[in-house]
């Protein structure tokens, strides 16, 4: 168990790696380039015409509902990884008590899918 | 055996882990590179071009040239953005595809972090880009942006799901998240590994990659001819450059799962092939998926957004489901 913390340390060294790259390569980028800001430059972009009204409008509310969706199943899938890893010694009877778990959600995924959540009709 | 996970703590092992990580990211810096100067060779191929040929012999320094007029170009911030979230966005895309590839397994003598909860812990990493994409459409203040970056994360977390339960066979199958049980567990030759009796989910995994790594023909969110370029459409220079390395970066960890999940990592096909040492056989299976990646984008056109979410959720999720029933039920009457 004391040798696994050797695998945290590997971890970290590749995120401080990860965090050390971008904030290197831009601080030499930004000794390079150049820097001559005018306010058209600054404008949003908006196919070359002015911007009309806020940048950050409102959006369309399915992509709220498929948040829902994914919260339900990425747990599930938190559920079956465990599951999964011990299947071969848990035979049968676990099986059928994933088989509920699983149609309980398919159930919800039906409803959704009957409701139309699942029908995407504009951007 | 003595093998370097069996090390004891000490600031010489984080040393050298650190001479690790900074080779591999040399190495996935070059892969970068090359994988873009391929590409557009591969597709250029494809429809009777010639591809980039200027730059270099053979146009083998068009990337190079690339990189390098992004490092001199001007970085604009629009006046309107929100400028810490627009500045941490594209580094926080980066730094998860990277820090994943700790866990990648080439072979049992390179060193590797040898996470018990391998999978998990790409799949828990991979969601953070999801995130920095949202934060990049919303900080630029911009409406393709904002739309772009909405598409993109429906997108992603809708194919999530069916990436993430078509591993639960493969899991099943070897009673383990950790990536070199895995790649130990389908020792042996091709009729050994994952991909035969996980084909469904194999079929699965691969499909939900693809949309995973925003590539045609699921490359949506950055719709050239509908969304300008999506949540990128307001960055420059080496931000922007930022967003392109995350996504190649992810086809390179996507590439070396695959791999390791399905395809045997780095063992041969067949027992007379045995003489070529593993990690040429890993990067042999590896270059293979990064070019059938390729292919698929010189092939196919780009589906509707409709058709998109529609694919995620009533087929791919339904079929890696069954997969899931399926394989328990193998493993139940085959043992």
């Amino acid at each position: 168990m004391e040798h696994y913390a050797n695998q945290y340390v590997m971890v970290t060294v590749f995120l401080l790696v990860g965090i050390a790259f971008p904030v290197v390569v831009l601080w030499v980028g930004k000794r390079l380039r150049p820097r001559s800001p005018t306010p058209e430059k600054e404008i949003a972009y908006e196919s070359g015409n002015d911007p009309q009204g806020d940048g950050q409008i409102r959006f369309n509310v399915r992509y709220y509902l498929y948040a829902l969706m994914f919260v339900v199943f990425d747990v599930e899938t938190v559920f079956l990884y465990p599951w999964a890893v011990a299947y071969k010694k848990l035979g049968l009877f676990a099986l059928a008590e994933m088989m509920i778990f699983i149609g309980m959600l398919l159930i919800g995924l039906i409803y959704a899918w009957r409701k139309k959540v699942l029908q995407w009709n504009s951007i | 055996m003595q093998r370097f996970w069996d090390d004891p703590v000490s600031w010489e092992a984080a040393g050298r882990y650190a001479l690790v990580a900074l080779a591999l990211l040399a190495v996935v810096i070059v892969f970068v590179t090359y994988a873009i100067y391929f590409e557009r060779k591969v597709i250029g191929w494809m429809q009777f071009r010639q591809g980039p040929n200027r730059t270099g012999p053979l146009g083998l320094l068009q990337t190079v040239a690339d990189v390098a007029k992004l490092l001199v170009k001007e970085d604009t911030i629009p006046a309107k953005a929100d400028k810490a979230l627009f500045v941490l966005a594209p580094a926080l895309a980066f730094i998860p595809s990277f820090t994943v590839l700790a866990v990648i397994p080439y072979g049992l003598n390179l060193p590797f972090a040898d996470l018990n909860v391998g999978f998990l812990y790409y799949v828990a990493l991979s969601g953070v880009t999801t995130i920095a994409i949202v934060i990049a459409g919303w900080a630029s203040n911009n409406k393709y942006a904002l739309l772009g970056g909405m598409r993109s994360a429906a997108q992603m977390i809708s194919y999530e799901v069916p990436l993430v339960l078509s591993v639960v066979g493969v899991a099943m199958l070897t009673e383990s998240l950790n990536l070199r049980d895995i790649v130990l567990r389908q020792e042996g030759y091709f009729w050994h590994w994952n991909v035969f009796p996980q084909i469904i989910g194999f079929a699965v995994f691969v499909v939900a990659a693809v949309s995973e790594l925003n590539r045609t023909p699921f490359d949506l969110p950055e719709a050239e001819s509908e969304l300008v370029a999506g949540y990128h459409v307001e960055y420059s220079g080496f931000r922007f450059a930022f967003f392109m390395l995350a996504e190649y970066v992810y086809i390179y960890a996507i590439a070396c799962l695959t791999t390791i999940l399905f395809l045997g990592g780095w063992n041969a096909p067949f027992p007379q092939l045995d003489f070529i040492p593993g990690l040429v056989w890993f990067a042999f299976k590896f270059a293979l998926i990064v070019f059938s990646l390729f292919w698929i984008r010189a092939t196919l056109p780009r589906l509707r957004v409709d058709q998109l979410m529609g694919l995620a959720w009533k087929a791919l999720l339904p079929l890696a489901l069954a997969n899931i029933l399926l394989t328990a039920l193998g493993i139940e009457w085959l043992g």
